[in-house]
Parts: structure tokens; C-alpha cells; sequence
């Protein structure tokens, strides 16, 4: 299962991306930001860290970056689409998905590990958690904060679209407590937290983040992965690593 | 030469963390009577050409495509020295 990652100028969290990919049993394929092209990948994962400089707004420019026009064309297609952390900016700004992301109401920069909970399991990437799960991974921005008006909160609310709530401390005045969420199809999800950075015990708090990826995996590859992926077999991965369609 | 220029303002609704430290340091420095600080973005863009109606209608376009987001900010426009 081949896996795009985008790697703009100020991308920090890109290698992380492919490495939590390849955890989960995918191929991490490169994509640059300055071609047009998606190199018939299965799903794109937008990396955090930065893009352009975040001039004029987080995520503004790159939203205009030659390999987005593709982008969104299929994201609206149904292509699967993960943003995080820059990502879920660059899916705002593109207006992929609804609101937008400003600086944190206490203009600091925060970075921890921040409990979450799984609200929405219905996407395509959040499909191998449980619905009302908790789970920990590191959150870490200074202009994390979503707001969206009152009629797009609501209507997020109504239509069960917020896919991930900060529990205990809201980390950057996140309306609502607000996460993450999907558009309607549910194929597009963009969060601040970086599930990349928890996949496993030695580079993170916890193994957590695994399940996002293994989500978009399963989809593509059906029943079988799923099951294998959760009962801890490998039958469907060859010796690279690479998924093997069953 | 014809200069365009472009104001961006958060909307009302939209919390400015920015102003809010604008704020508190005007406080601080013993500037009294302000009740509060909203802080926007000016962009001045010189044309290549005369400000005619379509050479604005472009930049306008502009505006609202890149220049601000419509989800949180509202813009203005002006040219220069015709307001």
C-alpha cells in the first residue's frame, strides 16, 4: 500500500510520517511539494512542523503549492487524506475541511503529551479505534487553536465530524476542545496532535498513534489486514515490509 | 503607478491572541483608557499599470483568495489617494 507523504520547505515531521508508516505495514512514498504529481499513491499524509515560513497564515501558501492541485482534486475524489499538526492547517486553509487554525490563546508555544479522545471511528482513518477510546499522544504548536463560527461548530457537532476532543487541559483555546474532524465523506481528517510521534515505546509515551495508520491501511486493503493487523500476524506483509493486497 | 492597499481584520468573533498581548503591554507601559486591541494585517501592492476598475477587480480576487481567509478575517480595499 503506497503511502505519499509531502514534504514542503519547512516540513519537520515528514521522515516521522513515513516511519510510522512503514510501522503499520504501508509504503511511504515521497511526494515533493513543488510537482504536480501524486505518483498514483493510495492516500497522502500531510506532515506537521512548518510550510513557506507560515507567512501571511499558517498553511496559506502552501495551500497553493503545485503538488495541492492534484491534492484536492482527489481528496474530493474520496482519496484518503490525513493532515497533521502544519497539515490540518494546509487541509483548512484549502478548505478541505472547515475553520481554521490561529495562534494559541496563551501565545506560548506547547508541547506535551496530551490525552485525546476518539469521538468519531467512522473515517478512514480512525476506523481500528473504539469509539470513545482515550489515548495519549504528544500535541506541540503555537498556533494549534481551531475555531470555526458558531453555525460550522454546531453543524460539526450535528453531523458527528469532530473525530478527536483534548481531555483535561485544552492545550491552545480550541473551541469546543475541538481536536480534530473529517469532512462529511469522512476520507479527509486533519489534527493538531501528532499520532506519528506515538507509535512506539522508544521515541514515544505510548503506541497510540499506530491505529490511525492502520486504519487507512485496512480500508484499502480490506477485512483480512484488519483482522491480521489486530490479532498481531504479519501474514500480509512480505519480507520488505511492503502490503501485500489479500 | 497606482497603489493598491488591503486591510485584514480578524472577524469580531474570532479571538486575537495578538491584540490581547497588544493589550496588556499598552497596560504595562502606563497607557490608560484603552478598552481593547485588535491587531490586522496592510498590504500595500503597487500595479504595474493605472488602477483601472478590472486591474482592482483582480487584486480584490487576490484578496480573497490568498491574502485573507474568509473563514476567520474580512478585508477592505483602497487605492491610494482616491479614499
Amino acid at each position: 500500500m503506497r503511502i505519499g507523504v509531502v514534504t514542503f520547505p519547512g516540513s519537520l515531521d515528514d521522515r516521522d510520517a513515513a516511519r510510522a508508516l512503514r510501522h503499520a505495514g504501508g509504503e511511504p512514498v515521497p511526494l515533493w511539494h513543488g510537482d504536480a504529481d501524486l505518483r498514483q499513491v493510495d492516500a497522502v499524509v500531510l506532515p506537521g512542523g512548518f510550510s513557506y515560513g507560515d507567512y501571511l497564515r499558517c498553511g496559506a501558501i502552501a495551500r497553493f503549492a503545485p503538488v495541492m492541485g492534484p491534492l484536492i482534486e482527489a481528496a474530493r475524489g474520496g482519496l484518503p487524506v490525513l493532515g497533521i499538526c502544519n497539515g490540518f492547517q494546509i487541509l483548512c486553509e484549502s478548505h478541505l475541511l472547515p475553520g481554521a487554525l490561529i495562534r494559541n490563546d496563551h501565545r506560548k508555544f506547547v508541547c506535551r503529551d496530551q490525552r485525546l479522545r476518539v469521538e468519531n471511528t467512522n473515517t478512514v482513518w480512525t476506523s481500528e479505534y473504539q469509539a470513545g477510546q482515550e489515548i495519549v499522544v504528544p500535541v506541540k504548536n503555537g498556533e494549534g487553536g481551531y475555531v470555526a463560527d458558531e453555525r460550522t461548530l454546531d453543524e460539526l457537532e450535528g453531523e458527528g465530524r469532530v473525530v478527536f476532543r483534548y481531555l483535561e487541559d485544552n492545550p491552545n483555546g480550541s473551541y469546543r476542545d475541538i481536536a480534530g474532524i473529517t469532512n462529511a465523506r469522512g476520507n479527509v481528517v486533519g489534527l493538531m496532535p501528532h499520532p506519528e510521534h506515538a507509535i512506539d515505546t522508544l521515541t514515544g509515551p505510548t503506541t497510540d498513534g499506530l491505529a490511525m495508520f492502520r486504519s487507512c491501511l485496512a480500508l484499502i486493503m480490506g477485512d483480512s489486514w484488519s483482522t491480521a493487523a489486530r490479532n498481531h500476524e504479519s501474514p500480509v506483509i512480505n519480507a520488505e515490509g511492503e502490503g501485500v493486497r489479500a | 503607478m497606482a497603489r493598491v492597499v488591503v486591510d485584514v481584520m480578524l472577524k469580531s468573533e474570532i479571538l486575537d491572541p495578538q491584540g490581547k498581548a497588544v493589550h496588556g503591554a499598552l497596560g504595562r507601559l502606563g497607557f490608560e483608557g484603552v478598552a481593547s486591541v485588535r491587531q490586522g494585517k496592510r498590504f500595500e501592492i503597487d500595479l504595474a499599470g493605472e488602477a483601472t476598475p478590472e486591474a482592482v477587480a483582480e487584486i480584490e480576487r487576490a484578496a480573497g483568495t490568498l491574502l485573507s481567509n474568509p473563514v476567520i478575517e474580512d478585508f477592505t480595499i483602497h487605492v491610494e489617494g482616491t479614499s
